[in-house]
């Protein structure tokens, strides 16, 4: 068994330490920007729409960490399954799910993913593989487990990503989860998205072992720390882990340090750190940035990549105007779906 | 003195066992520790040590005896300095015991009758051995125990659709904690029979992600006290699922193992999660008492398309019933059986509380009332409908269940009766139920906890005004 792997940075927002990640091709970096923007813009909209009172509820954003999802999705092919905890609309997208479902599932309309019954942090589609979208913090990690116990037991060669975050890294069932997964050889990647905040509680306050890469070791499962917010990095190491899955060799983890800008949810106070700590992180570090930057100094014009913004947010305008217009659901669905 | 030695408990509900092998001959020396038998269940063969020194004096069961009840003394040992002429001063052990009276919780337990035993135990006249109504004339019919039933329902789904395995703390190797899945590993493998670690959280959801994915799991949990641990995953994953995803996404999977009171458990390893379960949309609850019930729902519950909590009893694993001998016997889930018809008081109960009702049935036919009894088998959906049609006959009702009664299953039918049948009610529906402490350990007061033939009978007649 490979021993824990440590690489790339110390920390999100930090400088790189030994050596930059393979360089994409253009047709990748556009891709990159094109879906993390889609994130981006579908995110800001959506905070948009919660402030007008269209979005109810809880609505956790993942604008800041879009390099996570939007890389490892590069490292799949199709019929690999993704399952997510409650900060999932950035995944739902990579997945290639339609952002007018999602927006609609957002604000409760009959024309979400769930008909409007799950809401932001329940979602799913068996046609994209897109397993959820859970709201209990850790439970889509022996879930996810158990997605790749299927594929085992069918002898396919499909993978699982089991994305779960710093906050949910210490519940219990995760290490049950590592331990079967180890024992039974099981394909997954367990995708640690370290924001470095649990709700609003650093991870220095919450996490003995603030390495969550070394989270596996007395599980003997392979460990890497990566560069979330360079989505290069992300799938240089989302190739190595998924290969080492799809080859039959267990699980593997893969700890993002990335960062999230917005609140843990839409009614946070924020203040557990300083305004200064999010400015540096999206000024220096942002992953969109990043991406444009090369794709400028590669000689793409400006007005290529304003014209990619351009047609993101036509995506997400419609989506927007669909889910406000969308009738919610027919009062007979309260008693459908209980059963099948 | 000679010392005698006891047929010994190997578990907390055996009550009686086979004596297998003496492995000491009359006149061996034997120092403590020494194996000097063995004895099976049908749970396990286990060898029995001496505890004494000396030498083997008489052996006074032979082996190959069947059904000898826990306590009954099986041999004596010599101590130094005694011979045969000893043995005179040992009391003759009396004639094997009937196992039934060995141990506290058995007297309220069905007495079926063993298949090979010299001296069987008279069949209680009860409806465990009763064929189906919907079971064709002429069905041939096979006696087996519970537990013999549930590894033949599993193993007849696992050969019928190979997306159904099996998971759960030694259900492989060790052939079952409770010795259900036994032969499947060896008929199946270990891809489809598999030991868990003692993770009950972890494997649940492992099993409830396979199901996600399109497999059909049957997760066993060594009980379901143990299943506490998990029931974020059963109540929030497994049964949310299908509705959160508008219909979309749900699963197929079926949690079994034994739910309830066992024997001398005490408060952790003794409670009834009946009501627990029945209260969540979107589980199917399945409590059966009989065989051929056991059978038929737990096919049914492994082919339904929702999430199926399947609750066992371990004090029944070893009661015999009559089982149809069909190539697919399946009870619909759903429907409550009428056990034993009468027309003066409706006894409905479920799972080991059918144990209580038809006892106490027998017992007020002997003073003229006519108990009719429902096994409702399913708790959720509930037979409302089969509850109120009796009730319209007899206009009185006693709830019987181990659980206890605060938010318990009996409540519930309590309030169906009084929404349904309230204009055909002569008297306020009884609630017999579990005691409202924690399970006590000590024998008397753990009878005392449960509920007992003797309070369904006085209900009935209360309700009756007699």
């Amino acid at each position: 068994m490979a021993a824990p792997k440590k690489s790339v940075t110390k920390e999100a927002g930090q400088e790189k330490g030994d050596g930059s990640p393979p360089e994409f091709t253009k047709e990748q970096e556009l891709k990159a920007l094109r879906d993390m923007l889609l994130i981006r813009r579908f995110e800001e909209k959506a905070g948009q729409l919660y402030g007008m009172g269209a979005i109810g509820g809880f609505c956790h954003l993942y604008i800041g960490q879009e390099a996570v999802v939007v890389g490892m999705q590069m490292t799949l092919k199709k019929g690999d399954q993704v399952i997510t905890g409650y900060r999932d609309h950035g995944h739902m997208l990579a997945c290639g799910m339609d952002a007018k479902g999602v927006m609609a599932e957002l604000t409760g309309r009959r024309g979400g993913y769930s008909k409007g019954k799950g809401g932001s942090m329940h979602m799913f589609s068996v046609a994209e593989h897109f397993y959820g979208g859970h709201g209990i913090v850790g439970a889509q990690v022996s879930l996810g487990t158990g997605l790749a116990f299927a594929n085992r037991y069918r002898e396919n060669d499909f993978v699982s990503l089991a994305y779960f975050g710093d906050g949910a890294a210490n519940q219990g069932q995760v290490y049950e989860s590592f331990n079967m997964a180890e024992l039974w050889k099981l394909p997954v990647v367990y995708v640690i998205e370290n924001n470095r905040y649990a709700m609003g509680t650093s991870v220095t306050r919450s996490s003995a072992q603030t390495d969550f890469s070394k989270r596996g070791v007395s599980f003997n499962i392979p460990g890497r720390q990566v560069d979330g917010m360079d989505v290069r990095a992300v799938k240089a190491a989302g190739d190595e882990a998924v290969a080492w899955c799809r080859a039959g060799k267990g699980p593997y983890i893969l700890e993002m340090q990335t960062y999230r800008y917005r609140g843990h949810s839409m009614s946070d106070p924020a203040k557990y750190r300083t305004r200064e700590e999010v400015e540096k992180v999206r000024h220096e570090h942002d992953p969109i940035e990043q991406v444009r930057n090369r794709l400028l100094a590669a000689d793409v014009s400006e007005q290529d990549l304003k014209s990619i913004d351009a047609a993101v947010r036509d995506i997400v305008n419609a989506a927007a105007d669909f889910a406000q217009h969308d009738p919610e659901p027919d009062p007979s669905e309260l008693y459908t779906d209980v059963y099948r | 003195m000679p010392i005698q030695v006891l047929m010994p408990a190997l578990s907390p509900t055996m009550e009686k066992g086979n004596l297998a092998k003496w492995l000491k001959k009359e006149g061996e020396p034997i120092k403590s520790g020494d194996v000097i038998a063995e004895i099976e269940t049908d749970k396990a063969t286990m060898e029995v040590e001496a505890t004494d020194e000396g030498t083997l004096g008489k052996i006074l069961i032979p082996e190959g005896t069947a059904d000898v009840a826990v306590n009954t003394p099986i041999a004596t040992i010599l101590a130094d300095g005694e011979s045969a002429a000893d043995l005179a001063k040992v009391i003759s052990p009396a004639k094997q015991e009937k196992a039934a009276e060995s141990a506290p919780p058995a007297q309220a337990k069905a007495e079926a009758p063993a298949p090979k035993a010299e001296e069987k135990v008279p069949a209680a006249p009860t409806a465990v051995s009763e064929p189906e109504p919907e079971v064709p004339a002429g069905t041939e019919m096979i006696t087996q125990t519970i537990r013999e039933a549930l590894r033949d329902a599993m193993a007849e789904e696992m050969r019928r659709d190979p997306d159904v395995f099996l998971m759960g703390e030694e259900v492989a190797e060790y052939q079952g904690a409770y010795k259900v899945s036994q032969g499947l590993l060896q008929e199946f493998g270990a891809r489809r029979v598999i030991d868990t670690p003692i993770t009950e959280h972890g494997f649940a959801g492992i099993g409830i992600g396979a199901a996600m994915a399109g497999l059909k799991p049957i997760v066993e949990f060594m009980t379901f006290n143990f299943a506490m641990q998990a029931m974020d995953q059963l109540i929030n994953s497994a049964a949310k699922t299908l509705y959160m995803s508008g219909g979309q996404m749900g699963c197929s999977i079926v949690f079994r193992g034994p739910n309830g009171a066992a024997a001398r458990v005490a408060a952790q390893h003794s409670q009834d999660y009946s009501s627990w379960y029945s209260h969540i949309p979107g589980l199917k609850v399945i409590a059966p008492f009989s065989a051929a019930d056991y059978k038929g729902l737990l096919k049914a519950a492994i082919r339904d398309p929702n999430p199926v909590i399947f609750l066992e009893n371990e004090v029944l694993y070893g009661h015999f019933g009559e089982v149809p001998k069909l190539d697919d016997y399946i009870v619909p889930i759903g429907k409550a059986r009428v056990a034993r018809k009468g027309q003066h008081v409706t006894i409905i109960s479920w799972s080991n509380g059918m144990t209580y009702s038809l006892k106490a049935a027998d017992e007020l036919a002997k003073e003229g009332i006519e108990a009719e009894v429902i096994d409702l088998r399913t708790l959720r959906p509930m037979d409302t409908e089969t509850i109120v049609a009796s009730i319209q006959k007899t206009g009185r009702a006693v709830t019987v269940e181990e659980g206890w009664q605060q938010s318990g299953v009996g409540a519930e039918v309590a309030a169906r009766i009084m929404e349904h049948a309230f204009d055909y009610l002569d008297a306020p529906v009884a609630r017999v139920s579990g005691k409202d402490v924690p399970m006590p350990y000590a024998a008397n007061l753990e009878k005392m906890a449960l509920p007992s033939v003797a309070e369904v009978v006085e209900a009935a007649k209360a309700v009756c005004y007699r």
